[in-house]
Parts: structure tokens; sequence; C-alpha cells
């Protein structure tokens, strides 16, 4: 895990970089009648991050850092698993939003999670899957008046039809 | 004096007939759910049933919104304890300590003792309220920019200080926290900032709630998975009438100084101006572990770190109402809705508002009393329904979480742009999480930035980019002395340690 602690703290560092960098597109001196200018803050942040990742490699390198100290890989074979299937999950939950809409997004992700991840009986896992999507759309449309992602056109008489129920 | 209690219990009065007790009782349960969901808080419930109340006369009005304030203030904490997801802003603080005792099989412990502490709050600012009302306004404007700004450092202070953690890693979690909430367009200027990648979504700023769902919903919840295999075993305990009251008792017996120092800190931070309940139950966090015995047992699950926000943001959120309705300046954004709403009903917030219309000031006071008990009753009715979604099978809760978080990330902008943005910062938060850096820091820190940044500008134009403004100035010269001392206390720590060290050897 020492390694990864150094290769992320040098990615951090950059990014560290990269910030101040941005942020001189504003002022970052003081200027006069202003006060500091607008990119003195990021600017300042950025660097003190800067410092900060030098003493984090540091302490990293001469194992004074819990991680730098752990000898197990930062992902093993079962994070690797994990971060595949259910990170991957979410992924496509996000990903399907803007086809599906957030309803339908929902009910695949629910359906592949406690099916197929949490092998919970077909009973349950599709009475979750298809109650959830429903409890929300009436929570967050008729109640909240919050609008969610309705998905891609061909969804629009499932929609309308669902409107004429809340209104 | 005399007449304020004739006038209070007149109000009290006004709160109890049928038709408010109702709105009331309505009113505080629908606060509850809004104030449990990622995503929403009161600001939401407020500004949504504000058209409601245009039916109603304007005192029974804004009981009713004004049980929602309170319901939704309780609702924050059942998602940070039992999901582990910050139902609302105000309840960002509960989660550091009420996770780790839901984890520990604790959750029962941890809702009671925020349930308790946030009638404790509430009460207790009601108090103040009713005794100091016009007096603690005066001293809330006093507070300029450098004393905001020295209250900021201190908070941050509070995590360098007595973090425990690594510091490096802790600063610069704090850091990226406030550069994370300069994206957006630069206040004073107006010109857009950190705009990466010329991705119009920024233009808006990053929404901390798009932070905190990634940090605590995805993050948090892949760590956990990962670091358990999956196989997480509920041990909670059953929900019974007996246990329950020994949990308030022991809630109560280890956490009375939190819920002190939340009740009186968070009702003076939310009358600040631009302030509110957010970083009032932050800074009550803070500042309870800057003055426990055990500042090591805070984020492992202390029930001092449940009680101290929420008795904080309960305390402010009545806090916030003082400025309003004496001087017409609202103190947070729910507050600023109520205020549109009594523009409309026709009532002028400010000093005369107490002389001109007294019946609706301590009809609403009266309301405050009354709507506080019943939150504490309704919620504590619901403790056994939130324990119960606990004792699910655990991919069954997590799959919830997973789509409360998504939900929650659109719902708060409702772009989807930030909910990408919240699967990136979720990802990136399971990585540091495994490498031991610390997030609360950041979400702090991006709570706080939209606050810190402009006080500390504003402080030093007053000065001409002079530094001294925080030091010589009379309230704001002991907060940052205060708040360097804790930046530095590592650092002492360690050549301390060296020095008797090297005497030892000797």
């Amino acid at each position: 895990m020492r390694l990864a602690e150094i290769i992320t703290t040098c990615v951090l560092a950059l990014f560290s970089i990269y910030l101040m960098w941005k942020s001189t597109e504003l002022e970052i001196g003081y200027v006069s009648d202003e006060g500091p200018g607008g990119g003195a803050w990021p600017f300042w942040l950025s660097a003190i991050m800067l410092i900060c990742t030098g003493f984090i490699i540091k302490n990293s390198i001469t194992r004074k850092s819990v991680p730098s100290q752990a000898s197990e890989p930062l992902l093993d074979s079962y994070g690797k698993k994990m971060l595949l299937t259910v990170g991957g999950g979410i992924l496509g939950f996000v990903a399907l939003i803007d086809i599906i809409s957030m309803y339908g997004a929902m009910f695949v992700f629910l359906f592949y999670y406690l099916k197929i991840l949490g092998q919970h009986t077909w009973k349950l896992s599709l009475t979750i899957s298809i109650v959830t999507p429903i409890v929300f759309f009436f929570f967050f449309e008729a109640l909240m008046r919050i609008t969610l992602p309705k998905g891609m056109p061909f969804l629009e008489p499932l929609f309308n039809f669902l409107n004429t129920i809340i209104y | 004096m005399m007449e304020i209690l004739g006038q209070l219990t007149d109000g009290i009065w006004l709160a109890l007939l049928p038709v408010n007790l109702m709105l009331i009782i309505i009113g505080v349960t629908l606060g509850l759910f809004i104030g449990a969901m990622p995503g929403l808080g009161s600001v939401n419930g407020v500004a949504i049933l504000l058209p409601i109340t245009f039916l109603v006369p304007p005192a029974s009005a804004i009981i009713f919104l004004a049980a929602i304030y309170y319901g939704a203030m309780y609702g924050g904490a059942i998602s940070s304890i039992t999901l582990g997801i910050p139902g609302a802003s105000t309840a960002v603080a509960t989660t550091f300590d009420g996770r780790p005792l839901a984890l520990q099989g604790k959750a029962r412990l941890a809702l009671v003792t925020a349930a308790l502490a946030s009638f404790i709050g509430g009460t207790v600012a009601n108090l103040l309220f009713t005794g100091f009302a016009p007096l603690l306004a005066s001293v809330a404007l006093s507070f300029g920019p450098p004393e905001i700004f020295a209250l900021m450092l201190l908070a941050f202070a509070t995590f360098v200080g007595l973090g425990g953690d690594d510091i490096p890693k802790t600063i610069f979690s704090i850091c990226i926290g406030l550069v994370l909430a300069a994206v957006g367009f630069d206040e004073i200027s107006g010109e857009p900032r950190l705009i990466f990648g010329d991705i119009s979504g920024f233009m808006h700023g990053i929404n901390f709630l798009v932070l905190a769902i990634g940090v605590y919903g995805i993050g948090e919840m892949l760590w956990t998975i990962d670091s358990t295999r999956g196989k997480i075993t509920s041990t909670e305990t059953k929900m019974t009438v007996k246990g329950t009251i020994e949990d308030a008792k022991y809630g109560m017996k280890h956490s009375w100084k939190g819920t002190t120092i939340g009740s009186f800190l968070g009702f003076f931070v939310g009358i600040l101006p631009a302030a509110g309940a957010t970083p009032g139950s932050l800074m009550a966090y803070g500042v309870a572990k800057l003055t426990s015995k055990n500042p090591e047992k805070f984020g492992k699950g202390h029930p001092e770190g449940v009680a101290a926000p929420e008795a904080a943001n309960n305390s402010a959120s009545t806090g916030s109402m003082l400025p309003m309705l004496t001087l017409g300046i609202p103190g947070s954004p729910t507050t600023a809705i109520l205020l549109g709403g009594m523009v409309i009903w026709g009532l002028t917030p400010g000093p005369r508002l107490f002389i001109d219309q007294p019946e609706f000031v301590w009809g609403l006071i009266g309301s405050f009393y009354v709507s506080n008990f019943f939150a504490l009753v309704v919620n504590l009715s619901f403790i056994p329904l939130f324990i119960a979604m606990l004792r699910m099978p655990f991919t069954i809760l997590a799959s919830m979480i997973f789509v409360l978080s998504v939900v929650g990330g659109y719902a708060a902008t409702r772009d989807m742009h930030d909910v990408w943005l919240m699967l990136g910062f979720g990802f990136a938060a399971y990585i540091l999480r495994k490498l031991d850096f610390p997030l609360a820091p950041a979400v702090l820190a991006i709570v706080l930035g939209p606050i810190a940044e402009p006080t500390l500008r504003q402080s030093l134009l007053l000065s001409s980019g002079d530094p001294a403004i925080f030091f010589n100035r009379p309230i704001a010269g002991p907060i940052t002395v205060v708040a360097i001392i804790l930046i530095l206390l590592p650092l002492f720590k360690f050549f301390w340690f060296k020095y008797r060290g090297v005497k030892e050897v000797a």
C-alpha cells in the first residue's frame, strides 16, 4: 500500500499544481481598494495542499504513515471484484438515467443488486425493485414537486399517463 | 418580564388551538421525513409548502412552517445515523459519530441521544429567545467579518489540533474542501473561477451535498463493503421501552456536556447573519471535542459527538429566527424563505413587529415550545421503524443507500452533471479513505468555505491588507489566538516528546 500512497499523493500534488495554475486566471495578489483578488484564496490554499503532499510523501518513504506500514495491496482480489461489481453497478445506474429515466434506472439497478449481487429470491427482488421507483415517483413528483430525469422521448406516453394520476 | 410571560402563555395557548396543533403535528411529521431524505432539507420543505399556507391565517401559517423546520432538524439526524448519509447539511456533523455508533449496533442509543439533545437544544434556545431577543440581536450585529472569520478558523483548528489523524493529510483535506467551495463565480469580482475544462456544470459551483453524499453515500459504503468483505451482520438490539429508557439515561449521562455546549453555541452561531444551523452544528462538534477529556473517542462513536451537533442545529434554527423577527435579516436560507412568506402575509419584520403584531410574534414563539415538544414525541415514536430498517439484510440496505445517494445528488441541484461529479467524488473518497486520508474535514471545509472566504477578504479590505485586524479587535483577537495555538498544538507535542525522549535516553 506504500507504493499506492506515494503514487496517489503524487497525483494529488499534480492536481494542486493544476489548481494553482488555474487560480492565476484571476488576480492572486492584493488589489488596492478591492482587497485580495479572486484567485488569491484558491491559489494559496492549493499552495498549502502542495506543501502537505510533500510531507505526506516524506512520511510514506520513511514509513511513518499507517498505509506505508501495511503490506497488503491497495486493492486485493476481493477489492477489485467489489469495485467492478458494486462500483460498476452504480456507474451503470447513473449512465442509464438519461436513457430510461431515473425511475427505470432505479429499477434496473435494484434488480441487479438484489438478485445478482445479493442473491435474494425472485419475489423479494422484484417487489423491492418495482415498489421503490413507484414510491419515489409519488414522493418527488407529486408531493415535493421535484421532477427527476424522464429519460429519452420514447418514455413520454408512460409519464404523461402517470402525470394524469397526480394532477 | 411578567408582561413577556403573559404574552408567551397566550402564545402557547394559541399554538394549542386544535387547528394549530393539528398543523404542528402534520408539519413535524412531514419535516421529519423531508429532513431524513438526503438532498432535501428544511429549505426544500418550507419552500415547497409555503404556498399552501396562504390558505390559513398568518399565525397558523408560520406555526406550520416552524413545525416543518423543527421536524427537519430532527429528521436530518436519522439518515446520518442509520444510513451514514447526512440527511441535510445541518446533520453533516452527526454522521461523524452517529454512523460509528450504528455500526457498533448502538443505533438506538444514537437516535435517542440525538432526539433528546435536539429537544434540550431547542428548549434552551426558546428560553434564550424569550428572555433576550432584542439584546442578543444587537450583540450579534457587532460581529463583523473579522470575528466571523476567526470563528471559522477556530472550527478548522479543532480538526487539526485534536484530530489524532495524520496532520498533513488533515490539512490537505481541509484545503481541498475550501478550494472546491471556491469553484463557480468569484462573489466579489463576478468573474468565473476554476471552471475545469470549461464545463458549464461548474458555473453554479459545487454544492456541498454533492461532496457529502459522494463521500458518505458512495465512498464510505464501498469502503465498508470492502473492509467487511460484504459480510455485515447487524447486532442491533430489539426495540423495547425499557431499553430505550436505559439508552436515554446512558446517552444523557455521557453527553450532557456536548448538549450544553451545542445548545448555547448553536444559538449564538444561529443568530449571526449568514451563519445558521450548519456551521453552528459543525462548530459545536469541534468545541465539544476541544473541551472533552477524551477527544480521541470522537469520530469513533462517542454519544457526545452526536449530542453536540444535534443540540446545536435545533438551537441554531431557533436562533436564526431572531434576527429575522427583530431586524428583518435572515440568519439562514430557510428563514430567508420564511421572511418572504411574512412579507406576503402583510407583516413587516423588524423592530416594530414586536410592538405592532405581538399576537403574531408570541404565537410564533409559543409554537416553538409546542413544536419542539411534538417533534420529540413524533421522532421517538418513529425510532422503531428506523431501527427495523437497519435489521434488513445488508444487500437491501446498501442498494437503498446507493439509490438514495444518486437521487439525493440529483435533487440537490437538479443537474446530471452533479450526479457524475458525486460519483467521481465517491470513487476518489474510497481510495483516499483506504489511504487513511480523513475526509470529514473536507466536508466541513466545503460547507464553511463560502462563509470563510468572503469574510477574510472583507476583513483584509477593511484593514487595507493588514492581517493584524484579526488580533487587535476585542472579540476576534482571543478567538484567533486560540485557533493558532490549536493549529500549532501537534508541533508542540512533537517537540515535547522529542525533548522528553532525549532526556530519558540521557
